[in-house]
């Protein structure tokens, strides 16, 4: 579906994830990290860019590979993106949605 | 003469065996394959062992017997890839090889998660992503007389990743037969976002499973098994409690891929999704649970890889560009308990959808719905799996790209 997000037209999927990676900017990731309730800050955006670093090289995200990245450990994950981190922060990074094939 | 070689003699290095044997000259290529055991398991097996569906004989076999005539079979363990020198450091030898296809599969990894392989390990706590574990359980299961049990698993990617939901179907059915369903607390575990977790598979499954009565714990991501108080908790704080855990742990390449710096962070070795040459080295293939493609790791898709593969390495051979070719394609059946299944069929980028396989329109077998005549279809995958699958005969009407035709799509 269609949604204006920070000004700018992009395609979202049935549950608001961006659906091309190609849309996302840094405004737009802040307008979805408001809908989740969460007012982005610069270690935010560290994680996040991390994220997205991880996506382009293939890279299997999961709560564990975070323990293992040195960027962040796992409580400060869930401190900053609180409830399902992954699910949020893939969402504001623009990243597909952790799934399974089906 | 060049030297062909590949690692691992599982479901991928079988089929490439056989595939490229026909295809290559026998007075140009030596081929040789590699693999560590004897017996070669049938995997999907595993998931109807614990039940007593299947037997211990219906699930394994010598190994050898599926590999050709005039391919040398090497039964040692694999230490270490030099991928600069073409040389692969097997036990006891090193071997030359002129083109290399890495076919060594992945496998559960307990250790990853603090007190998953503790002092209940194979007690009140198993796997059944083993031949080992899913014997293990189905011992235990012969005597369980009720209690709370978990379904779980640690997180993405896993082989089969329908397994473990086909595993908690099956419990149901399972103790239901048995006449102690009602002491039975089912609870499946995810550290996904929902037991489905794609759109269409939502809405056309999401039903199954309050209908079976069995609980869905969501966003779980495990932080460890308390083995004293036999609980399972999750780094956000969330706890369940369980008088056995059914788990499928962390899965990852062997450990030789990392022996040999050719690995993701979980072992798997960055492999071009569409060509399936190794991104590090041009004469290095690899196909099937040991690459990092984000296609789903089964069997039925390292079937339709191969047939890429072997076309791409006689493309390979002569110098020519290779095809841009692998879809992604699966085809899975999937058991959803009371003899009934469904089929799901799609690609990188096609989710699961309604429809009718393999004859557009036709079936028989139905699409993303549940019915006997899939089933059934899951069953005679295992001697598809013997006698046709590792052999590299193809598969009448199912094509190694996906198919639209006879599929829902909006
Ligand atoms: C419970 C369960 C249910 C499944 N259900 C289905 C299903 O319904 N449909 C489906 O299509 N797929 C299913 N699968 C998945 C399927 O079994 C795998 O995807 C498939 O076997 C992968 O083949 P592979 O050749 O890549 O790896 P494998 O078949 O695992 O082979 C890898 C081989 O490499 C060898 N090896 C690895 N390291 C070394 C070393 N260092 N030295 C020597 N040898 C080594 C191993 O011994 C092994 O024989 C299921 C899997 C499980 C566990």
């Amino acid at each position: 579906m269609e949604a204006v997000l920070a000004g700018n037209k992009v395609n979202l999927t049935e549950d608001g994830y961006l659906v091309d990676f190609s849309q996302w900017t840094k405004e737009i990731g802040t307008e979805l990290a408001k809908e989740e309730g969460i007012e982005m800050t610069d270690r935010h955006w560290e994680v996040i860019k991390w994220i997205q670093e991880q996506v382009k090289a293939d890279n299997a995200l999961s709560v564990r590979g975070i323990k293992k990245s040195g960027v962040l450990d796992i409580k400060e994950f869930y401190a900053l993106f609180p409830g399902g981190p992954l699910k949020i922060s893939t969402k504001i990074a623009g990243v597909p949605k952790p799934k399974s094939c089906i | 003469m060049k030297n062909l070689l590949i690692l691992g003699a599982g479901t991928s290095g079988t089929m490439m065996a056989n595939h490229l044997r026909s295809k290559l000259k026998k007075d140009e290529w030596n081929i040789s394959i590699v693999d560590q055991y004897k017996t070669h398991y049938y995997q999907p097996g595993f998931l109807f062992l614990p039940f007593d569906i299947y037997t211990e004989d219906q699930v394994k076999k010598d190994g050898k017997k599926f590999i050709p005539n005039g391919v040398n079979y090497i039964q040692k363990k694999i230490e270490q890839i030099f991928p600069d020198e073409n040389k692969v450091k097997l036990e006891d030898e090193t071997l030359s090889y002129d083109l290399l296809i890495i076919a060594t599969g992945c496998k559960i990894a307990p250790q990853e998660t603090e007190g998953m392989k503790g002092k209940n390990w194979h007690k009140n706590v198993f796997d059944f992503y083993t031949y080992e574990g899913s014997l293990a359980l189905r011992n235990k299961l012969r005597e369980f007389k009720g209690g709370k049990m978990i379904v779980h698993f640690t997180e993405m990617p896993i082989k089969c990743p329908v397994a473990p939901l086909e595993f908690v179907f099956l419990a149901d059915d399972y103790f239901t037969k048995k006449g102690i369903r009602d002491k039975v607390d089912l609870t499946y575990v995810t550290p996904l976002g929902g037991a489905f977790t794609k759109p269409k598979a939502t809405a056309a499954l999401g039903h199954l499973l309050s209908e079976k009565n069995i609980k869905v714990v969501t966003d779980f991501a495990i932080e460890k098994v308390d083995n004293e108080t036999n609980q399972i908790v999750d780094y956000g704080g969330q706890i369940v409690d369980f008088d056995l855990l059914v788990t499928v742990p962390t899965n990852m390449g062997d450990d030789l891929i990392k022996r040999s710096g050719m690995g993701d962070d979980l072992n798997f070795v960055p492999t071009d999704h569409h060509t399936l040459q190794s991104l590090g080295h041009k004469n290095v293939f690899v196909i099937g649970d040991a690459t990092n493609v984000p296609a789903s790791k089964a069997g039925s898709v390292a079937h339709f890889a191969s047939e890429t593969l072997t076309d791409n390495i006689l493309l390979y051979l002569d110098g020519k560009p290779l095809k841009q070719e692998f879809d992604g394609h699966a085809n899975c059946f999937i058991e959803t308990g009371k003899n009934k299944a469904l089929l799901i069929d799609f690609n990188y980028t096609q989710e699961p959808v309604e429809g009718t396989f393999p004859i557009p329109g036709i079936g028989p077998l139905k699409l993303l719905k549940e019915s006997i005549f899939n089933h059934w279809g899951k069953l005679a995958f295992r001697w598809i799996y013997w006698n046709m699958l590792l052999k590299g005969i193809p598969i009448p009407l199912v094509s190694r790209n996906m198919s639209k035709k006879g599929k829902k799509i909006e």
